[in-house]
Order: C-alpha cells, then structure tokens, then sequence
C-alpha cells in the first residue's frame, strides 16, 4: 500500500526565468487518491505535467519506480492523463476514442530483441467495453463524441485514459466544467472507480470541497511551494500557516502570543489550547474556524461582540460579529440579528495555533466581509476562463 | 419580411442575381440553342471532337492540384508547428507574390523558359549544352521548356499553391494542443499522432485547398495560352476562342462551359461527400 511510485527530487521549473515550482519534494503512493490543491498559479498543473511527461522539470529528478524518467517521453511513460477539457478526438466515436491506446503497438524485448507487439481485435473489444461499463457509458460506444453532454465526454476521457491499465492516472481539473450536481455526482463517482481499479489517482485542482472529499492525501501548494501533506482532516484541523488555514474553508486568524503549552492569550485573556511545543511567549497565529464558535448570552461569554451582519446561506447563517474591532465570521444555525450584542465561548479543542509565517496577516479578518466573498467568486470564475499556468 | 436584418443582404443578393445566376442562366440558354436559333442539342453533339481537349485540361489540373499538395501539405505543416513570428513572416512570403499581378507574372515565367531566355542562357553559360553535346554527339543550343505540358503545370503550380497552402496551414494551426498531447499520452509517437490525429483533423483543409487549385486550373486560359502555346489547348483557351477568337460561336462554348461546370460540381460534391465526417469534427 504504501510504496513510494513516483517521487519528485528537489524539482525546481522556470518559465522565461521566473520559477514556477521551488525545490519540491513530494513522493506519491502506490494505490492512493493523492490531490495537488491549490490556487491558479501555484504550480499544481506545472506538477501534474511534469509526471505526465509534457514538461521536463528545470533542475531535480522525477523517479518512477526509483527510476529516473526525466528524459522519458509521455507515450513512453505508465502514465494517462485526464484533460482539463476531455481533449476526445472529434473524428473518432466513442469506442475508437477509448481503443486509441489499445491500437498502438508495444514494443517488447525479450530474449535481446525487440519486437512490436499488437493486442489482437477480440480483446481491444473486450477491453473498451468492460471499460465503458466502468464509467456506466454502456452502450454509447458508437456515438459521436459532439453528441455526449459534457459529464459523457468526462466518463469517455477517464475510460480512454484507464482502459491502457497505467500505474498512476493524472486528473488535471477533469470536474471544472460540469455543474455543481453533476460534479458531486462525479466526485463519488471517480472515487469508485479508483478504488475499483486500485491505482494512483494524482488529481489536481483548485476546489478545497473536492479535495477534501475525495482525496487520501492533500498536498497544499502555492506559489510553487508546497505549504502542507496531510490527510483531509489533519490538512483542515491543523493546518500549517495562515494560507492553509485561510484555503481550506473558513477561518478567523488572530494574532496571539503562547504564553506556555496548552496556554494561549488573544484579545488580552488567555484561553485553554491543545497545542505545545512553542517557544516562551512566542507570537502565533490563532486559527478558529466559524462553526465551532458556541454563542452565548453575553454575560456567560469569554468574548463579547455586537453582529455586523448576517446572511442564510441555507444550511446556517453567516453571522459577521466585531470583537474590539476585528471582525469574525461565525456560522451557526441560530439567527442573531444585526446589532445585538453576543458572547461567545471557545473551548479548547477549538482553538488552533500555528507558527507565524509569510502569510501571517494576509488572511483571516472578515472587516470587508462582503466585498471578500463576492471578489472570491470573481476569481474562481476567472481562473476558470484563463486556465492554470498554461 | 421576418428579420429586419435580411435587408443587409440585398446588396449581395442583387450582385449575385445580375452577376451569377443571370450568367449562368444564359450559359444554358445559349447551350441549347442553335446558330441559327431555336432549340437544339447539336452543341453538346459536337463535344466528342474536344475530347482531347478536355482530357487534357483535367490531366493537367489534376497533375497541378496533387503537385501543390505534396508541396503545400509539408509545408502548412512544418510552418504551422513554428514560432507566432515565423508563421507571421512564412505567411507573408507565400502571400507577396499573389499581390502582383497574375498575367505579370505568368509573363515573367515566359522569359525564364523560352528557348532564349533565363534558364537556358543559364545552362548554356555554366557550359552545360557543350558537356551534354561533347558527351553524346548531339547538338542542342537549349532545353524546349516553354510551350509544353510541363510549363502549364508549372504555371498552374505556381500560381495556385498558396491556395493550398493556406487552408491547409489554417486548419492545422487551429487545431487544439491538448488532442496531439493525448495521443501521446495515450502512448503514440510523432508518426502516430501525426497519422491517426493530424492527418485526419486537417483533411478539411486539404479539401478546400484541393478544390481552390483544381477548379481554377481546370478553368484557366492565360496560363495555358502564355505558357502552353498554340499546341496545349485547354478547355479555357477553347471557351475563349468561341467567344473571342476567330472561331466565334457563342453557343458552342457555352456548352463546353456548360458540361465542364458539370462536371467540376460533380467531382467537387464527391470529394465534399468523401469528407463530411472531418468537417463536422473540426466545426467542434
């Protein structure tokens, strides 16, 4: 299970001399769900390609096997790749789509010759559509690709890609152009199949929801660095630094100073934490995530603030409340309406503290609360149109 | 009238009825009739006397259209996997000439070929006539190039490859990416993607390119008729003789151009039916 495939040595990439990826280090399981998750930019897709082969990395070794592949072209490599947009061949159907691999010859030496290898027709066949039963498309083998609906097209590109038996499959945003239903549908659905297949799945993308549903690993990049590997819930419960913590749902970041283990002070009080191994009275970032803030009356709070504003969001209300200036952003299923005055109660499970960091201050106060959300989405329907360090 | 917009098309639609369809409309009036007038199919009898003529002009094209594709595909090709500056560049050079005149430059192939002209006084100068003379006892003074088959390929070839050239390296240079990385992902090498991708994607453009060549080349005169002399009639310098020339007969060349229209439409709609499928693939 856990035997290092493929590992990238000290990767370094320049585009026109501006460095894309700095210095990673990343190994990838045999058999694991791995996700590269990061904002547009941050080197994700440079690293996806570097695998698949379509990019040869600056300085740093790639390893397959404990092999060095560098120099090894993408159609010499175990290696598939899922397109961003599908890339399906328009002049092929569905089955020769899916069969496109199976058609090419290998090259096999054995016994100090080489000879070129077909797989015989009876078994292409038997192949594609056992694959196309995989991705629930059977019998849409004789379609025109323009006549699948864009979850079809995604299902076709995950079969042509899985039907060659690679090691590992490399997703590059293969969910970014369906809609919201369809892609839960195809999150779970992906998740399936990999567990079907028992392959490595490196998968990239940019949505923190999707990776934290689906993925075994999350790697955190950005600005061509890695911030955090971890596991879904050790990346969203104890992330690293303020990126993280600001990238992987919603936090409130203050500053704050450890006074000892397990104590430390924000807004003047001191609050009970879990966390240790900090210096004596050394300054921290303090992580608290908006739904797991316990308001109270206020004369039973440890904090008290007056509610700025709020907004239902469905499931609860995003209640922006201002503490001595700062606000927070808390998410409860109680409504609490602009300008009363609550108190709240942090138990000490609830408080995560993290070193400080280049990014300590960028993240994590909702003073512009509303103008913040709206920019947010903004960029994300940006980054869709102008696609990922292309 | 249901779109307003439709009116923005009375221009064209006027052009096209006075300047196409009326033509064409006489062109088959005129086919039909007699000399003498009244109604008549003697001009389509009188065809079998221009078989030559007409196996000719279609040899040629046809020598002329594949000529241009062997050159032109490699070439859109090669042009079309370069730098945005060299395609810019390349595109111009392929375009300069077609901003000078075509009779002009047709005329300028004849003093390159004539028996005294560019060419020969070349060879003749670097002593190439006294090796080939002292080697094999003949006398020649000069290559015959002008007023053959050759020189009307040449001319055509010339005159019509950046017709091929272009829709061919359009359609290629739109093609996207992220199919030829597929196909090598998906384990085919340069060869490969070129054949079972490239090839397949860009047969649109060889389709239009082949018919841009093929159907003026069929059709011309001035190139045959400066290039091709008095003994390598084609069907244009026949139409033309029959409207102009001495042997003036209107009705006759308007057969000839009649049946040659049909069978060029013919040939055409086999190739469009031939290439249907790629051309709904690159709408994509």
């Amino acid at each position: 299970m856990s035997k290092k495939l493929i590992s990238l040595a000290d990767c370094c990439m320049a585009f026109d001399g501006e460095l894309v990826l700095d210095h990673i280090n990343l190994y990838f399981n045999d058999s694991e769900f791995l996700t590269l998750l990061g904002p547009s930019g941050c080197g994700k897709t440079t690293t996806l390609r570097i695998i698949g082969g379509f990019l040869t990395p600056t300085s740093g070794e790639v390893l397959f096997d404990g092999v060095r592949i560098n120099d090894i072209p993408p159609n010499l490599r175990q290696v598939n790749t899922v397109f961003q947009r599908y890339a399906l061949f328009p002049h092929l159907n569905v089955f020769e789509n899916v069969a496109f691999g199976l058609r090419i010859p290998r090259t096999e030496s054995g016994g100090g010759r080489k000879r070129k290898v077909k797989i015989p027709e009876s078994e292409i066949r038997q192949r594609v559509l056992e694959m196309l039963d995989v991705v629930s498309l059977k019998g849409f083998e004789n379609r025109r690709i323009t006549e699948l609906s864009g979850g079809q097209q995604q299902r076709v590109a995950i079969a042509r890609a899985l039907v060659n038996r690679p090691k590992v499959l490399l997703l590059d945003e293969p969910l970014g152009a369906l809609d919201l239903r369809l892609r839960k549908d195809m999150q779970s659905e992906l998740k399936r199949i990999q567990q079907q297949l028992g392959i490595t799945f490196i998968y990239v993308t940019h949505d923190q929801e999707e990776a934290l549903a689906m993925s075994d690993t999350i790697v955190v990049m950005d600005q061509g660095r890695i911030q955090q590997i971890g596991a879904p819930e050790d990346i969203y419960n104890e992330p690293k630094n303020a990126f993280v913590a600001d990238f992987i749902g919603e936090s409130n970041i203050l500053d704050g100073v450890m006074h000892e283990d397990y104590v430390v002070e924000f807004f003047n009080r001191k609050f009970k934490c879990l966390d240790r191994g900090f210096a004596p009275m050394e300054p921290v970032d303090v992580v608290i995530r908006p739904e797991d803030v316990d308001i109270v009356p206020p004369e039973k709070g440890q904090l008290r603030g007056t509610v700025t504003s709020v907004t239902f969001k469905g499931v609860h209300y995003d209640t922006i409340v201002d503490f001595k200036g700062f606000k927070w952003l808390i998410q409860t299923t109680d409504f609490h309406p602009e300008g009363e005055t609550i108190g709240i109660i942090l138990n000490p499970d609830d408080i995560h503290i993290m070193h400080k960091s280049a990014y300590s201050g960028m993240f994590g106060d909702y003073s512009s609360y509303s103008e913040e959300y709206d920019d947010l989405e903004d960029v994300s329907l940006l980054e869709e149109g102008v696609g990922d360090e292309e | 009238m249901k779109n307003k917009r439709a009116l923005f098309a009375v221009p064209y639609v006027g052009w096209m009825t006075l300047f196409v369809v009326a033509p064409i409309v006489m062109v088959v009036i005129y086919a039909f009739t007699a000399a003498s007038g009244g109604l008549t199919l003697e001009n389509f009898s009188r065809m079998g006397t221009y078989a030559v003529v007409f196996t000719r002009s279609f040899k040629l094209a046809l020598i002329a259209t594949v000529i241009c594709l062997l050159i032109g595909y490699p070439l859109a090709y090669w042009i079309s996997r370069e730098g945005p500056g060299f395609q810019r560049v390349a595109m111009m050079l392929i375009m300069l000439p077609m901003w000078m005149n075509f009779l002009l430059r047709t005329y300028s192939w004849m003093s390159i070929l004539e028996n005294t002209g560019l060419l020969n006084r070349f060879f003749s100068a670097i002593g190439l006539f006294s090796l080939i003379n002292g080697l094999s006892g003949a006398s020649i003074e000069y290559f015959p190039m002008i007023n053959t088959q050759g020189a009307v390929v040449l001319g055509m070839v010339y005159n019509y490859l950046p017709f091929m050239i272009l829709p061919i390296y359009s359609v290629i240079e739109k093609l996207d990416g992220s199919l030829l990385e597929a196909a090598r992902d998906l384990g085919a090498d340069s060869a490969r993607v070129f054949r079972k991708v490239i090839l397949p994607l860009s047969l649109p453009g060889v389709l239009s390119g082949v018919t841009m060549v093929f159907v003026p080349s069929v059709s011309t005169f001035a190139i045959s008729k400066l290039l091709g002399g008095s003994n390598e009639l084609l069907l244009g310098d026949l139409i033309e003789q029959q409207f102009l020339g001495t042997a003036y007969n209107p009705y006759l060349g308007s057969a000839i151009a009649l049946v040659m229209m049909i069978v060029v439409v013919v040939c055409m709609a086999m190739m469009n039916r031939f290439g249907e499928g790629e051309e709904q693939a690159v709408m994509l």
